[in-house]
């Protein structure tokens, strides 16, 4: 049954490339490549389809949706999945003196832990800045890392209105946010980061064969 | 001065040097023949015609190191851990290459790379959560887990960062590429696990989060998933150590080491990836024209020759030349071994086994007549993809990508045989 499965697309590409050994001809498995996973969709229905039947093995128990909700904690670019809540640029400026500045300094310049503001207009000069007013494509993805991983020594110990409020106040120190703005999560998925578009697929293998000096 | 012993001591970085008490010192590079060390090894002679002491009584009883470690002589032989970081939570150390044989990284070197410190999990309580998009989500134990069919394989894993394209000042072979070991993996296919939970047809991709204090989450393509992908609970034969993801860790041959998300606890199946900080923000390669290269998986091939390497010193007459070569898109065809800086290149040899996405042993012997030189090595893999020059990586990415810089890398020798890092001015 299982030898009926289909392999894996990629697996297919990749050896097939090897098989013809072509000095560079992009191998299959350069799989960062937006086109190609959109080509690659059909096979991957196929492969999904074939991964639904039933359990083979019994093993595990049914995780319940009280269960998943209490675990999940990712959240979409898009902010579908933000929580509940709001916080203001003023809460999360207190917030911000009390538990992030001791590592990203007071004004987000940082410190131990990573510079957050400025650097917007840099990135394709000689001394790119890359910071969350400069880089960072999606405001939403604020919400997440900082509600996950953050502070370094606590994360997972602000609650939401708290983690809105220190995302409102680092988009403001980066001037994407004005003062008096209270986000929630239709506010915060609103926000659109300067470099939301600067982000492309992966094109490797890049490097020229032949040019190369022997 | 000219026996074996002294040849291969000559070969011994600096971290090793207590090692050399027994013949000659290595000060700063440089061999000392020195009175004191020269009285010392007198007294310590075990060459004929005295019998050496440990043969004149017995040894340490059977069982008395109950878990085995080095010999003592060997305990300079530990990770590169970099001085002075502001935080050791979030940061890396380092295999020590130059200073290992075969392919096989121990378990105590191997390299480290935390998000968030290493969490110190009770295997009992641990979790693994499967959801999204599934017909069934899923809680699994450890023991359950560990009842699906299970294989072993060999893979490397290297960081992503290994070294930036700013960093290339190292003084060892582990300085600048140390981000890279090999293990052997025995877990449960990931395609078997996502099959017990019944993949939907629009799931397109799978997002791991680790159980560490990041809760580091990337966001992984189903066909990495259902190919060669891992969830692993051992490493070299015995339970994962607490730095490599104990009890449970994602194991992704190729790709760039953070994907393998460690202490693993989610497995959240989705439409889009999550575009998680570390696959936004982090994890991606600045271009010169200040776009970003996002979702750069692939670890493509690259090899570096471990001895003779940096901070080592040669003696003229015959020297292997040794190194380690690896790709993320399969076997390691061919590696070449140049002696006159690039002018020309030799095939070297392959030490079996060959392995896919494992480091790969190669060796050429050498004869060194004394001329001051440059040596190099460059790795094919079965793709026909060829490890390049620095200059021409940085051709087309610049030097701000920090991420995939697997460019070949020089070792200068010195007219007295000492090597030092090519890409410094001599």
């Amino acid at each position: 049954m299982a030898s009926s499965r289909p392999r894996a697309r990629s697996a297919e590409v990749d050896s097939a490339s090897a098989r013809e050994g072509a000095p560079g001809r992009r191998p299959g498995f350069a799989v960062g490549h937006g086109s190609r996973w959109v080509l690659a969709a059909a096979a991957l229905a196929a492969l999904a389809a074939a991964a639904q039947a039933g359990p083979r093995y019994g093993l595990g128990r049914p995780a319940t949706q009280a269960e998943i909700a209490a675990w999940d904690i990712d959240i979409d670019r898009d902010g579908r999945k933000l929580p509940p809540g709001s916080g203001s640029v003023a809460q999360g400026r207190t917030l911000f003196a009390a538990q992030c500045a001791g590592c990203h300094g007071a004004k987000g310049e940082g410190g131990s832990g990573e510079r957050l503001v400025g650097g917007q207009g840099s990135l394709a000069s000689g001394k790119p800045l890359k910071t969350v007013g400069s880089f960072w494509p999606y405001a939403p993805t604020l919400f997440d890392y900082i509600r996950r991983a953050m502070p370094l020594n606590a994360p997972q110990s602000l609650t939401s209105e708290e983690v809105y409020a220190v995302s409102a106040y680092v988009l403001n120190l980066n001037g994407l946010v004005p003062d008096d703005t209270v986000l929630d999560a239709a506010a915060l998925a609103a926000v659109r980061m300067p470099n939301r578009d600067g982000f492309r697929p992966d094109p490797r293998p890049d490097v020229p064969l032949r040019a190369r000096p022997e | 001065m000219s026996d074996a012993r002294t040849d291969r001591d000559g070969l011994a970085s600096p971290q090793r040097r207590h090692v050399l008490g027994r013949g000659l010192a290595l000060v700063g590079g440089a061999v000392v023949g020195n009175a004191a060390a020269e009285k010392a090894a007198a007294e310590s002679a075990a060459a004929p015609p005295d019998v050496p002491e440990w043969m004149k009584a017995p040894g340490a009883d059977v069982g008395s190191e109950p878990y085995g470690s080095p010999s003592r002589f060997e305990r300079d032989l530990i990770r590169n851990i970099p001085k002075s970081l502001p935080q050791y939570t979030s940061a890396s150390s380092r295999t020590p290459l130059q200073d290992l044989d075969g392919i096989i990284t121990p378990n105590g070197l191997f390299y480290e790379r935390h998000h968030g410190g290493i969490p110190e999990i009770d295997p009992d309580r641990h979790r693994l959560m499967i959801h999204g998009l599934v017909e069934r989500p899923l809680i699994l134990t450890m023991a359950e887990i560990r009842r699906f069919p299970s294989e072993s394989q060999i893979y490397f894993l290297e960081c992503s960062g290994n070294p930036g394209f700013e960093a290339m000042t190292g003084r060892t072979a582990s300085d600048l590429v140390g981000l890279v070991s090999c293990a052997e993996w025995t877990g449960v296919r990931l395609r078997t696990v996502l099959e017990e939970a019944g993949l939907k047809p629009e799931a397109r991709w799978v997002v791991a989060e680790g159980a560490d204090a990041a809760a580091m989450t990337r966001s992984i393509p189903l066909a990495k998933c259902l190919d060669d992908a891992m969830l692993v609970y051992s490493q070299n034969g015995e339970r994962l150590r607490p730095q490599q993801g104990y009890p449970l860790r994602v194991l992704l041959p190729g790709f760039e080491g953070n994907m393998s998300v460690k202490w693993l606890r989610r497995l959240n199946v989705t439409a889009e990836p999550a575009h998680s900080r570390e696959e936004t923000s982090k994890y991606t390669d600045l271009m010169p024209d200040g776009t970003a290269r996002q979702f750069t998986f692939m670890m493509e091939a690259k090899s570096i020759i471990t001895r003779p390497s940096g901070t080592q010193r040669i003696a003229r007459g015959f020297n292997e030349i040794t190194g380690i070569a690896w790709s993320g898109r399969g076997r390691i065809a061919q590696v070449e071994v140049s002696v006159d800086d690039g002018q020309s290149w030799t095939v070297a040899q392959l030490q079996a086994p060959v392995l896919t996405r494992a480091l790969t042993r190669f060796r050429l012997p050498w004869t060194w007549e004394g001329a001051p030189t440059t040596i190099l090595s460059r790795a094919t893999d079965e793709t026909g993809y060829v490890q390049p020059h620095f200059a021409e990586l940085t051709a087309v990415r610049g030097v701000k990508s920090f991420y995939h810089n697997n460019a070949i890398i020089p070792w200068r020798i010195t007219a007295s045989g000492e090597v030092t890092n090519g890409f410094l001015k001599a």
